[in-house]
């Protein structure tokens, strides 16, 4: 008998082989210490600015060692962090206002592998070093500020309906409304229940009272949404604290996690993420000018629009940014010039509706309002000094009375629309947060981890190969070889789902050489079996392949079960000891099982009679 | 293959003893001890409980490296003066390498006490520290991790109870869960007795080994459910005893290869990854000594006969190698 594969196995075979080597690459290459710059809010980046970088740097005798540019940054790879620090310095002094201008560690992949999109796996914080936070989102208080709003709303809709009523009182997770008799009663109810659906209204008839109550569904509704809401908010700003890579996902129901690597000042980036921000809408005051010594005349206070320029605007808020339900971004319907299109909730539109009646022809500004903290060393005393930036973003002619949605135009381009529609429904949390965990990483240990973990590995890895070579011989060096194919596979599945590495996730890899290993040990024991029972060489080869099989199968299952589990633990680098070990018992299986058996199958398959160089006990 | 089935189990047949090592035979020495040291692990459990980590009870950890040896002592009274509630101070590794750990406080976070620490542990300008990380965990953090760590364990248990039940037969799920949870409780009596700290990488480490004690386990049981049908005749013990033997030398170089990965991590892998690897290297001894002794020896006790493996309709694979 023989023991072959048909030829296109081999090829699936030396195809999953290849795909596992080529992808598994990028890994090797190191990384490229360097600057990137991205554009905040409206600057731009195009050839021009990348040329004018490439000549900033060279005259202050710089050298760049490659610049890339694409349509959301430029980077700049330098040949050590000397060079990289000094440019980062120059570039924030020279181009900051601008550009948010970050460190990174730029993967130095070649051409050709970056051609066919292979990635190098992410490292996680603890091996480059950074700041984790884990916020919590208080979600009672975001139920809370729900049902203010529909407390609001309430009001808004009866008056609206010409319904009398007597009051509306907010209890802690109820609304009642009072009404003077039976019919207003019925009239109220109807209109609630037609406008306001997230809300289950009780009537109680004697008292004539309708309690009102956010429905389950919409409780949720409003959860997630201050949760999204949150999230968009971080990553706006995180964006412009200008951190290469930041990691901002949702963990568990109500929390965020933030991870900002190479990050080394916490204060400075909790300060950033703790702002809180706001809109107001205000109407321009045109009927008087900014005096000369650059003061405002009554009712009216100067403020700034973006390019610095003075602008006078009443002192009267129209609308706030908490009474914005929506905004997104689009065309015009009539002129397709880029607008963005903006929702009131009840209150907030009839504000408007009142004063764009009054005010067709005139002009309404956008005032965007952060606060921020920031923290600065005073003769070695650290003091925090609060600050309130405020900005014109944008200022719009009303051409017609509007009330709760309505457009805003006048942008210059698609872009600052979009960017509009971002603050606007970004301007403030939905919601207060609280850090809840946090963890700091310096850069030293960071490439400490690394080291010690790279080398707990190749210790670990050259022991077992020492084994297995002195133990089954040639089928040792297949197992080996299987060994070698197996971590190239699992490397190169990580990097293609972009997986982030941990120094768990190394451990991963250790403890996946041993367990891998077993799946060889299991088919080489029993051939050796099948050869002390008189077997011939050929029939021990199919016999040991065919009988390890279900057992193979079964351990594995077993091992599988196990690392899903451990997903539903923890974050971070337990995550990724989970996702290494899982995708290790995998890849394992196929490659104990088939690429054991190819390169079996070409030593010894087609010779008849063959001595088995299996080891020690056998014959 | 199957006139080669059939010939090979002729052979065995006419062979009067088929294994080397009375396995079972000692089946109640090996009980006894597992008793014994189960006991001694859930006494040390109860009376002094776990050395559970910042990840568990929230609190912060600091991690730094000085220039010279440091003195412990005289930090620990540093930051005693400063108001800091008995913080624990213990060298990491090295002389140099020190870790600070400090129980919770309200309403103060890690970057907070960044400075302050990092203050107290500059005073002497002599010997000047860097700071390698910090850590800080709320108290609500590390009471969902104790919840969601305990519903791993059970899950992970029961999902493995109905695998081999499904698998196998339910006394030998229940022999494989026994040896398993015995397996865990040895870690984790193991990590009680000598206080050693126990985060969450620890039980990381815990439910890899609950997966790979099983593993050899089914290993076993595989091949006692193949010879049950290959073998006509033989008590039960005599055909687990086969299987055992049959078996050993691979079981015995598996947990020897794994365990080599295992200790180049504990000896080269640093301070942060070296109790992960103490909970795996006590796992795999445990764990290899369980599946040969205490799960065979349960599934015996629990009265796993000849019959109960017999149905061979459900199992495809092992219908052609029935006598």
């Amino acid at each position: 008998m023989r023991n072959r594969y048909p030829v296109w196995v081999n090829l699936l075979i030396l195809t999953v082989l290849a795909f596992g080597i080529i992808y598994s690459l990028p890994n090797f290459y190191g990384e490229d210490p360097s600057v990137q710059l991205s554009p905040s809010r409206n600057a731009k980046i195009d050839q021009g600015i990348q040329d004018q970088i490439k000549k900033l740097l060279g005259d202050n005798g710089l050298k760049v060692k490659a610049s890339e540019l694409n349509d959301k940054r430029i980077l700049v790879r330098f040949n050590d962090t000397d060079t990289q620090i000094k440019a980062e310095e120059l570039l924030k002094s020279n181009m900051g206002d601008n550009y948010s201008v970050a460190l990174n560690l730029a993967p130095s992949t070649p051409a050709w592998l970056r051609a066919i999109n292979a990635k190098p796996m992410y490292l996680g914080l603890d091996l480059r070093g950074g700041v984790h936070f884990m916020l919590q989102v208080d979600m009672d208080a975001a139920v809370s500020q729900a049902l203010d709003r529909y407390s609001e709303d309430i009001r808004t809709n009866l008056r609206e309906g010409k319904i009398r009523y007597l009051s509306v009182d907010r209890d802690k997770s109820v609304i009642s409304v009072k009404f003077q008799d039976a019919q207003t009663l019925a009239q109220g109810r109807d209109a609630i229940k037609k406008e306001l659906r997230g809300l289950v209204l009780n009537v109680i008839e004697p008292e004539l009272t309708i309690e009102a109550r956010m429905s389950e569904p919409e409780i949720r509704e409003k959860r997630k949404q201050a949760l999204a809401q949150n999230i968009i908010i971080l990553r706006n700003r995180v964006n412009e604290l200008g951190v290469a890579e930041p990691v901002i996902q949702q963990q568990g129901e109500d929390r965020i996690v933030v991870q900002l690597p190479g990050v080394q000042d916490t204060a400075r980036a909790k300060e950033i993420l703790g702002a809180t921000a706001t809109l107001e809408f205000r109407l321009v005051d045109s009927e008087h000018a900014i005096g000369p010594d650059g003061k405002a005349p009554l009712g009216a206070r100067v403020y700034n629009d973006r390019r610095g320029r003075p602008l006078l605007l009443q002192r009267k808020i129209i609308v706030t940014g908490d009474q914005v339900v929506d905004a997104s971004s689009g065309l015009d319907q009539t002129s397709g010039s880029p607008a963005v299109f903006i929702s009131l909730n009840g209150a907030g539109a009839k504000k408007m509706a009142d004063t764009t009646k009054e005010n067709v022809g005139k002009a309404m500004a956008v005032v965007f309002i952060e606060n921020k903290s920031e923290t600065k060393e005073v003769n070695g005393q650290k003091l925090t000094t609060k600050k309130k930036v405020e900005e014109v973003i944008n200022v719009a002619t009303i051409r017609d009375r509007f009330s709760k949605r309505f457009q805003i135009t006048g942008l210059d381009t698609t872009e600052e629309a979009r960017n509009l529609a971002l603050l606007l429904r970004a301007g403030a949390l939905a919601a207060p947060m609280d850090i809840v965990e946090e963890r700091t990483v310096g850069p030293s240990l960071g490439k400490e981890n690394i080291a010690q973990g790279e080398r707990s590995f190749i210790i670990g890895f050259a022991l077992v190969a020492t084994v297995v070579l002195a133990y089954y011989w040639v089928f040792g060096v297949i197992a080996f070889l299987t060994l070698v194919f197996n971590m190239a596979l699992i490397m190169a599945i990580l990097s293609s789902f972009q997986a982030t590495l941990t120094l768990p996730g190394i451990a991963g890899f250790t403890l996946t050489v041993g367990m891998a290993v077993d799946a060889n040990v299991l088919i080489y024991e029993r051939i050796k079996e099948e050869l002390r029972n008189g077997n011939s060489p050929q029939a021990a080869i199919y016999a040991g392949f065919d009988r390890a099989f279900t057992t193979i199968f079964d351990s594995h299952i077993t091992n599988l079960l196990a690392a899903v589990m451990l997903f539903g633990i923890g974050s971070g680098p337990v995550k990724g000891f989970a996702v290494t070990l899982t995708i290790g018992i995998i890849t394992s299986l196929f490659t104990a099982v088939t690429c054991t058996r190819m390169m079996v199958n070409w030593i010894y398959g087609e010779k008849r009679g063959v001595k088995l160089l299996i080891g020690w006990g056998s014959k | 293959m199957n006139a080669n089935t059939r010939l090979n189990t002729q052979k065995r047949e006419a062979q009067p003893h088929l294994y080397k090592i009375d396995f079972l035979g000692k089946r109640y020495v090996a009980v006894w001890a597992s008793v014994i040291l189960s006991i001694a692990a859930l006494v040390s459990l109860s009376v002094q409980g776990l050395n559970f980590a910042i990840d568990f009870t929230g609190g912060t950890v600091v991690e730094v490296k000085f220039k010279e040896p440091a003195n412990v002592n005289q930090i620990r009274l540093n930051l005693e003066a400063d108001g800091f509630n008995s913080p624990m101070v213990q060298l990491f590794g090295t002389s140099r390498d020190v870790l600070i750990r400090l129980a919770p406080q309200s309403g103060v976070v890690g970057s907070d006490l960044k400075s302050r620490v990092m203050g107290i542990l500059n005073k002497d300008a002599t010997n000047s520290a860097e700071m390698h990380r910090i850590e800080f965990v709320g108290p609500q953090v590390g009471d969902d991790l104790v919840t969601d760590s305990g519903l791993a364990l059970l899950y992970a248990s029961i999902g493995i109870l109905i695998y081999v039940a499904l698998r196998f037969e339910y006394r030998f799920a229940l022999g494989a869960i026994l040896a398993t949870l015995h397996d865990v409780v040895m870690i984790l009596g193991f990590f009680s007795v000598l206080q050693l700290e126990f985060d969450l990488s620890v039980l990381a480490a815990v439910l890899t080994i609950m997966g790979y004690s099983l593993n050899d386990t089914i290993v076993v049981f595989d091949r006692i459910r193949e010879n049950f049908r290959k073998l006509r005749r033989g008590d039960v013990i005599e055909v687990m005893n086969i299987s055992i033997n049959e078996t050993l030398s691979r079981t015995l170089m598996t947990s020897f290869l794994t365990l080599l990965s295992v200790l180049a991590m504990a000896f080269f892998g640093g301070q942060i990854i070296h109790n992960f690897a103490l909970a795996l290297i006590v796992g795999i001894v445990v764990g290899t000594y369980s599946s040969i002794y205490v799960a065979s020896a349960l599934a015996l006790k629990l009265g796993v006969s000849r019959a109960d493996l017999m149905p061979p309709e459900k199992e495809g694979a092992g219908a052609d190698n029935r006598p």
